[in-house]
């Protein structure tokens, strides 16, 4: 991590949380924590209502698929920390019968199907050009992507957008997949709360 | 359904115009990527287009410029935040605009 303080600049209680944080998940404590951690009042808490109601408030996308969305994302940011960790939530999310690694590198397999595919597509292209225009939705919404549902796509975009930028800016230590798999665990059974 | 632009309004209006320890005018110039001082103003359009390629040096330049950690927590969070939230909008805009025409 780049600056010193979202290393070690937490207030007694917080330093306390992630010890308890590492002993029961037996893993160190994810950067993205302590980001979220750090001076909580300015970004992690207003930050963290937001990627909540993105990724499991109320919308008829899958968790699943909108862990998928985040990880398509962060491999559009070329995040490394953001595409393992959101990857490992999909696929624990799915189960055994998608293989998540694979739906990310081709999306034209038939793998992924419609309207997932086309919401995909749309948001990489925002993610990379930084813009989509009318002609870019329409297709989404032929495939059958409801208005609500291209609404939730770009809120999960929104979030990841933010983070990933947050986590290569800050030099997030990328740990081994035991430690993406306990986050994993933990953001399917309590959220981004 | 879910809709995020309630928390995203209080989260923009919280990093712009809350207490910080970078000025309110500098956090606004990150979140709109314009007008910052160099080494400041090249970290800040990195973390907004490509900030797979900030480096230690490009912190290690800003902080040598006399920003303190904490001010450069704030503007790189204003950086990451404008930038996503200036595509979110421009999307939102053309789902409306699509919207209509179908």
């Amino acid at each position: 991590m780049r600056l010193r303080i979202l290393n070690s600049g937490h207030t007694f209680g917080t330093k306390l949380l992630f010890a308890v944080i590492r002993t029961v998940s037996r893993q160190p404590v994810l950067d993205v924590i302590k980001l979220v951690k750090y001076r909580a009042d300015f970004y992690g808490a207003p930050m963290s209502r937001v990627t909540q109601e993105a990724m499991r408030g109320p919308s008829t996308w899958s968790v699943a698929d909108r862990e998928l969305m985040a990880a398509f994302v962060a491999k559009t940011n070329q995040c490394e920390f953001c595409i393992k960790a959101h990857s490992a939530v999909a696929q624990r999310a799915y189960g055994s019968g998608k293989n998540v690694s694979a739906l990310l590198s081709d999306l034209e397999t038939g793998a992924v199907v419609e309207p997932l595919r086309a919401t995909l597509l749309m948001l990489g292209k925002l993610t990379r050009e930084h813009t989509v225009d009318a002609e870019d939705i329409q297709p989404v919404l032929a495939a059958g992507a409801s208005p609500q549902q291209v609404q939730d796509a770009l809120a999960v975009c929104f979030s990841f957008n933010v983070v990933g930028r947050l986590a290569d800016a800050f030099g997030f230590f990328v740990p081994g997949p035991e430690a993406f798999d306990a986050g994993a665990k933990y953001l399917l059974a309590r959220g981004y709360r | 359904m879910s809709d995020i632009r309630q928390g995203q309004t209080m989260l923009v209006r919280r990093i712009l115009e809350g207490d910080g320890k970078a000025s309110s005018s500098e956090r606004r110039a990150a979140f709109n990527n314009s007008g910052l001082a160099e080494p400041v103003g090249t970290l800040v359009d990195k973390v907004a287009k490509h900030a797979y390629r900030v480096t230690d040096e490009d912190i290690a330049a800003a902080r040598e410029s006399g920003l303190s950690e904490d001010q450069l927590f704030e503007i790189v969070v204003c950086a990451a935040i404008g930038q996503a939230a200036r595509e979110y909008d421009t999307a939102f805009a053309a789902l409306e605009a699509a919207t209509r025409k179908g």
